[in-house]
């Protein structure tokens, strides 16, 4: 049928013109009742034309027609002459065209290829990329060479999105002529080493298609793709994460090794120590954990369930039950990947058993593997819970569900001894159920349990012995016979009766069933052959006439094995114990058991077979190689502070973060100590340190943007992660600070911090809570003042889940809590950051500090001097504000200074300590100047302190804020007066 | 990676198809209608389906089958979030996704599924960057190109591709700055027979839709932060800031975009806005059995419960339904067994009930199972959860921007066994 276009088109006109209404003007250029016969004649004639319009028009009716897959290739020669077409969306439209047809019309194809060939070299990097990409997208082998040439040169391009394209040519030119694998691998090693987030996701794919068994291609890339990784896009993640896996599976040991099977060589092996490379990609694929992309979430848990410590995979499963959420197809996906790790890992989902429970309204293959999920997680503790649950799902409508419900029923029965019995009642009453499909799976799995324990069960033997005469189910009437020919030693008296009767029904049975009849009339020859021995000689006898060979071949064997005559051998003496040996009880298994030798997330584990092309997951190496393959030698400075710079200076600093483990930064926040704290972010270059690693193209790299990170690295005890995981790692941008800029905030130079008490040791029961006011810029809130809270645990007994909670707020007041701390060891402390905006008022801020047993009421009342920040101004500029701040908003106030308070140095250094205040430069003497803005409102604070003859000075204040000046002009006399 | 693309109707027709690299015959796509076929449903039909030489992996949405092939091994859910973002694109593309508009713009969707992905591999999945290559169509466009004959693809380069912030478009401008917010929460419950809630979930969004000029830089910050247990973000989302802080601080994409999903979990106490008072009965003997149910508000901080619509599938014994309702229309399909009623609000002084009896096949027995009930409903102004967005601030811009933040509670799936 795909081969008569014309009559199709016709409908199309006629679609067009009846479906669309807006559409009705096409017609005045589109020729739409030309006789169905011409059209081709009439696209033609289109395409040939000079004008624009006429052109698109037709190239659109062709598009239509591929994409509905109708054959348009005998229009070649009228489109591939449009390729050189200004018009951009005909020539567009021509290169869909083209790509399409180009295979097939390949000498044709060929008339186009000088037109790309001047592509290439274009001055816009746009039209280099997109020259390129159809041109490796025209499958003609005769252009191999040229395309070779294409992306050698494409890959040393300045632009990065022309290299991303370079990349994506190779598996194209790959799988057209997979001679040039070893030229195209030196492609792929030269791009590995790009330095762009642009580059990285699709070369790693070209490295994936044309040579995944080249690791060591990735040794000196390692690191670098680690920290790259975050701001890659999406689909190149999860190709990144993937093949990432695999490399670390083949360069680390593995983190859970089994120490008592080798506890002997112990003592000879070094203890183990994770390589600090595989910490640095469990650090920082965890992130990705809360991408709103499923395939990268999954891609993560993979990684984690493959490479990490025991202790750590438990992380993923918050985010694989999120997905639970997503579209269907997306749920049958991760749910065959948690069935499979919750066999190896219950524990990790166990908290989220009820997000497995099932909805009537759930799709039955959803169903099904939540059953099974449900069952991997069943325990001594749950299993009540959980066998409530299948109660309800055992009267569902929908059968097929409660067959596996049965069955799942079944495992959980073996798995846990104690509900055994349980079980086993609740089945035998599906027994009476009117659905005879319940009653079958019912059967077959009593069956199984009854092997278990056949001795104190002859009574449910019985039972179901009876119900030969109702139960038609093939494979339930098989299992029944079995039950009864097995254990008939238990129902002596039912055992021939039963034979009697399937010896009558013989010939009507299924084949399942009849090998089951023989197997029974066996067992009881055997055992009671005074009763059975006619009724065998029977079955045997209507067997051999059978139509199925394997009857036939069944009975023959059996009557020679069990009827002794001259001719048997010596078999005939051991048939009792053939028949009738103890046999072990089948283990109900999950089918998702040991998948996991597949990579999880990948095609391959869901087919449960290998896909073309799956890559193995290899083992774990028994001795770890050389760690230093790694290593990246730095090379001169970084090529900007922005871009990723020097390998080296990165990587060495992941080796260093990676390495640190628990260690406890000291809670030093005397501002001479610490690095110089960093700028506040001007508002208009605050953009997120993660755009900032990217693309040495663009001229994003200003060094005011590096601050934003920094304020964590200075503050170690403020995220519980000590790496900035998202983002990159920028080299040294703690220490590096720019010059400041005017009018901005700065942090003071000096000044003594004090502490306060939040929390006394007695009251807090142990627990002490100290703050200080850092003067730091609150990240993320220039209104809000930063507090740092210490928290010690001096009990001896652990401290967890410590937050902040029901704070009481005056209104307008806002409060910014820390993280909750997890856990706080006996003798640890904890150093956080709360920020609390206090409107410009010294009202107290009252909440309540949390521990996991108890609540403690307090509150933080700051001083005036630490609701404002200083504000760097020239003397010209402090004059004319102060000039405009006169009248109520002036305070002025007479002191006398003390002896030691005269010099220079005292006076700065008491009224700084006093309030958050910039010295403002100041051409008299005898006068000194500081300049502030409350932190809320932002309205300025001026101090002036002149200096008369001898002790006597005047302070003056300006703020509009006149209750503020009041008590700043206290406190600061009182500073100065001690 | 991703070889083809075939859409697939109800009927079976195929009406669409897209290769990214040679041509696989559509005959590929009939061991997909065998295993439609014997899936019976739609919704049964398995997402990932093995052939002799290639593997059909397929999602199902607006009626129609979206089958990708793939030739070699790749992640499964690679391929079939890909599928759920191309569905998601044409529907942002075309207001919605259907057979209809696909047909009528497919020179449209072709070019744009020609952009999302080269040779296989995604290459723009941001629908800003889509809508820089190629315009979405509006009647207007299409009017003006058809008599101008301009076209739909952007004159400009798609420079947003080489941009530090590839979800933005650049060169955005308004004139009337907005940004609204809509934190949409819905509760997944499952609630027993006697009334207690078995599991209880809240699953929430925050969809925003922002039309700011230039390069704005938002943050937005909740009174309780601490509420989110398991967030996820868009991409433009600076996840640093979030850990560190709790805000959420990003340049937007331009237009609609879903800002963050989060999950409170089970653990915490869900509040369950409605209940549902059941009697269903069916007895051995008679061949009619009574049916009463009565939907009430429960907690919902006094906000009025509306949009109330009560589903059951009814066991197949049931022949038809003789019901009245206090409020509200229903229908029982008695070829389905499905009961839909539609409640509207729940005003709490007259508590809306349906009542009456249902007639059972003569002769058989009663049926084992008793329906479940599912419910829909809406509570404007509210989350549930209590999450409030405490302030949202903008850097980087100069102008005052016209903000709004809505509420809304829903019903997941929502559902009372009885």
């Amino acid at each position: 049928h795909g081969c008569h276009p014309q009559p199709w088109s016709g409908r199309l006109g006629a679609e067009k013109k009846t479906k669309n209404g807006s559409k009705w003007l096409k017609m005045e250029n589109g020729n739409f009742f030309a006789p169905v016969w011409y059209r081709h004649d009439d696209l033609k004639e289109m395409l040939d034309s000079n004008k624009d319009s006429l052109k698109l028009e037709a190239m659109k009716r062709i598009v239509a027609m591929i994409a509905r897959g109708k054959n348009a290739s005998d229009l070649f020669p009228a489109v591939v002459k449009n390729v050189a077409c200004k018009n951009i969306e005909v020539k567009k439209l021509v290169y869909v065209y083209l790509v399409r047809y180009a295979e097939e019309q390949q000498d044709l194809a060929l008339l186009s290829i000088s037109t790309f060939q001047r592509g290439l070299k274009d001055p816009n990097q746009l039209i280099r990329a997109s020259a390129l990409r159809v041109l490796s997208s025209i499958r003609v082998p005769i252009i191999v060479p040229i395309m070779m040439l294409a992306i050698k040169e494409a890959a040393s391009d300045m632009s990065p999105y022309v290299r991303k394209t370079a990349a994506h040519a190779i598996p194209k030119l790959y799988s057209l002529d997979s001679d040039q694998k070893d030229q195209l691998i030196e492609v792929i090693e030269k791009l590995l080493a790009d330095k762009t987030t642009l580059v990285a996701g699709s070369v790693v794919m070209a490295f994936e298609e044309v040579c995944p068994e080249r690791i060591d291609l990735i040794h000196k890339n390692y690191r670098k793709l680690c920290n790259l990784l975050i701001d890659v896009e999406e689909w190149g993640q999860v190709v990144i994460i993937n093949m990432l896996t695999r490399y670390a599976r083949t360069q680390f040991l593995s983190p859970n090794q089994n120490v008592s099977a080798e506890a002997a060589s112990l003592a000879k092996r070094k203890p183990y120590v994770m390589d600090p490379d595989h910490r640095l990609l469990l650090r920082n694929t965890k992130p990705l954990l809360q991408s709103r992309n499923a395939a990268v979430v999954m891609a993560v848990a993979q990684l984690y369930f493959h490479l990490a410590p025991k202790a750590e995979v438990g992380v993923i499963a918050k985010a694989l039950v999120r997905l639970l959420r997503s579209h269907r197809s997306v749920q049958y996906v991760v749910l065959q990947n948690v069935a499979t790790m919750s066999i190896k890992r219950r524990g990790m989902f166990e908290p989220y058993l009820k997000s497995f429970y099932i909805r009537s309204t759930d799709p039955t293959q959803i169903k099904i593997l939540k059953l099974e999920v449900l069952t991997n997680l069943a325990n001594e503790t749950n299993i009540s819970t959980i066998l409530r649950e299948f109660q309800t799902y055992i009267r569902s409508m929908d059968k097929d569900f409660v067959a596996a419900t049965i069955q799942a029923i079944g495992r959980c029965a073996t798995n846990i001894g104690k509900v055994r019995d349980t079980c086993l009642n609740g089945l035998v009453q599906l027994l009476s159920n009117r659905d005879e499909l319940v009653v079958a799976e019912s059967v077959v799995v009593i069956k199984k349990l009854l092997q278990m324990q056949p001795a104190q069960h002859s009574e449910i033997i019985k039972h179901m012995a009876k119900l030969t005469d109702n139960i038609q189910v093939p494979m339930a009437r098989a299992s029944i016979l079995w039950l009864i020919g097995e254990y008939c030693e238990h129902v002596p008296k039912i055992a021939p009766d039963v034979l009697r009767k399937m010896a009558k029904s013989f010939t009507n049975e299924e084949d399942i069933v009849k090998l089951q009849v023989i197997n029974l009339a066996a067992k009881l020859y055997l055992t009671n052959s005074k009763q059975s021995k006619l009724l065998t000689q029977y079955v045997l006898n209507l067997a051999k006439y059978d139509q199925n060979y394997d009857i036939r071949d069944r009975a023959r064997f059996i009557r020679q094995l069990i009827v002794p005559t001259e001719k048997s051998g010596a078999l005939n003496k051991y048939a009792k114990k053939l028949f009738l040996a103890q046999k072990p009880a089948p283990i109900l298994e999950s089918s998702f058991k040991d998948r996991d030798h597949f990579q999880l997330g990948s095609l391959s584990h869901l087919l449960n077979a290998k896909a073309v092309g799956y890559q193995e997951l290899p083992d774990w190496p028994d001795e770890a190689p050389d760690p230093s393959v790694r290593n990246v030698e730095v090379r001169g400075a970084p090529q900007g502070a922005g871009c990723m710079g020097g390998q080296g200076g990165v990587s060495s600093q992941g080796l260093q973060r990676a390495s640190e483990g628990s260690s406890v930064n000291p809670f030093s926040l005397n501002p001479a100590v610490t690095p110089p704290p960093p700028q506040p972010i001007p508002s208009s270059s605050i953009i997120s340190t993660s755009l900032v690693t990217d693309l040495e193209g663009l001229t994003l790299t200003d060094t005011s943007l590096t601050p934003a990170v920094s304020v964590p690295h200075a503050l170690p005890g403020m995220s519980r992660d000590p790496c900035p995981s998202w983002g990159l790692q920028v080299g040294g941008s703690a220490s590096h600070t720019p010059a400041p800029r005017p009018r901005q905030l700065l942090s003071p130079a000096f000044g003594a911090v004090r502490t306060y008490e939040l929390l006394h040791r007695m009251a807090g029961e142990g627990l002490s809570v100290e703050y200080c006011f850092s003067r730091r810029p609150f990240p993320g809130d220039p209104h809000m003042v930063a507090v740092h809270i210490q928290i010690s645990n001096n009990t001896d007994a652990e401290v967890k889940s410590l937050r902040v909670s029901e704070p009481k707020l005056l209104s307008g007041m806002r409060i910014q809590e820390f993280p909750e701390i997890e856990r706080l060891a006996p003798g640890d402390t904890a150093n956080v950051v709360m920020g609390i905006d206090f409107c410009d008022s010294t009202q107290a801020a009252n909440f309540q500090l949390c521990t996991h047993t108890r609540h403690f009421y307090v509150s933080i009342q700051p001083p005036v001097g630490e609701l404002m920040a200083p504000v760097f101004m020239s003397e010209n500029e402090f004059k004319k504000e102060q000039g405009k701040l006169t009248g109520m908003s002036e305070i002025t106030e007479k002191l006398t200074l003390p002896e030691k308070c005269r010099s220079d140095h005292a006076i700065v250094q008491q009224v700084t300590s006093a309030a958050n205040v910039g010295r403002v430069p100041c051409g008299a003497d005898n006068e000194y100047r500081f300049a502030a803005k409350t932190m809320t409102s932002g309205s300025l604070v001026l101090i002036t302190l002149e200096q008369r003859e001898g002790a006597v000075a005047q302070l003056t204040v300006n703020s509009e804020k006149m209750v503020i000046g009041t008590m700043l002009v206290k406190d600061i006399i009182q500073a100065l007066a001690q | 990676m991703i070889h083809s693309l075939f859409l697939i109707n109800a009927a079976g027709d195929i009406f669409l198809e897209k290769h990214w690299k040679s041509v696989v015959s559509r005959s590929v796509c009939d061991y997909f209608f065998e295993a439609q076929e014997r899936a019976s449903e739609a919704e049964n039909v398995p997402p990932v389906i093995p052939t002799p030489h290639h593997y059909l992996l397929s999602v199902y949405r607006h009626k129609i089958f979206f089958v990708a092939v793939i030739q070699s091994e790749v992640p499964p859910l690679f391929v079939i979030e890909f599928l759920h973002r191309v569905v998601d694109t044409f529907q942002d593309y075309f207001g919605v996704c259907s057979e209809v508009m696909i047909k009528d713009n497919v020179v449209v969707v072709y070019e744009v599924l020609e952009e999302m992905l080269d040779n296989g591999f995604p290459l723009a999945t941001e629908s800003n960057i889509l809508k820089e290559l190629i315009k979405p169509p509006t009647i207007l466009r299409t009017v003006v190109n058809t008599i101008t004959g301009s076209t739909n693809v952007g004159d400009q380069l798609p420079t947003g591709q080489l941009s530090v912030v590839p979800w933005r478009r650049t060169g955005v401008k308004y004139t009337n700055n907005e940004a609204y917010f809509d934190v949409i929460e819905e509760i997944d419950a499952i609630i027993d027979k006697s009334g207690s809630t078995i599991t209880a979930e809240i699953q929430g969004v925050i969809d925003a839709c922002v039309k700011l000029t230039g390069m704005p830089d938002l943050t937005l910050s909740f009174m309780n932060p601490r509420l989110l247990d398991d967030v996820s973000f868009h991409p433009c989302v600076r996840f640093k800031r979030w850990e560190s802080e709790r805000i959420l601080s990003f340049i937007p994409p331009d237009g609609n975009f879903r800002l963050l999903s989060y999950h409170v979990s089970a653990q915490n106490l869900v509040a369950i806005p409605v209940y549902v008072k059941h009697n269903i009965s069916f007895r051995d003997s008679s061949s009619l059995g009574r049916f009463e149910i009565t939907v009430g508000p429960k907690q919902t901080m006094g906000k009025t419960v509306e949009g109330v619509i009560v589903t059951s599938q009814m066991p197949k014994g049931v022949l038809n339904m003789t019901l009245t309702p206090s409020q509200g229309t229903h229908v029982f399909d008695p070829v389905t067994k499905l009961l839909s009623w539609d409640v509207g609000k729940i005003n709490p002084q007259k508590l809306p009930s349906l009542k009456g009896s249902m007639s059972l096949q003569a002769g058989s027995s009663k049926p084992d199972e008793n329906p479940t009930i599912n419910l829909q409903f809406k509570i404007q102004q509210l989350a549930i959860s209590g999450l409030k967005v405490n302030r949202l601030d903008m850097y980087g811009e100069k102008y005052k921007p016209f903000k709004g933040i809505k509420y809304m509670t829903k019903a997941g799936k929502f559902q009372v066994r009885t």
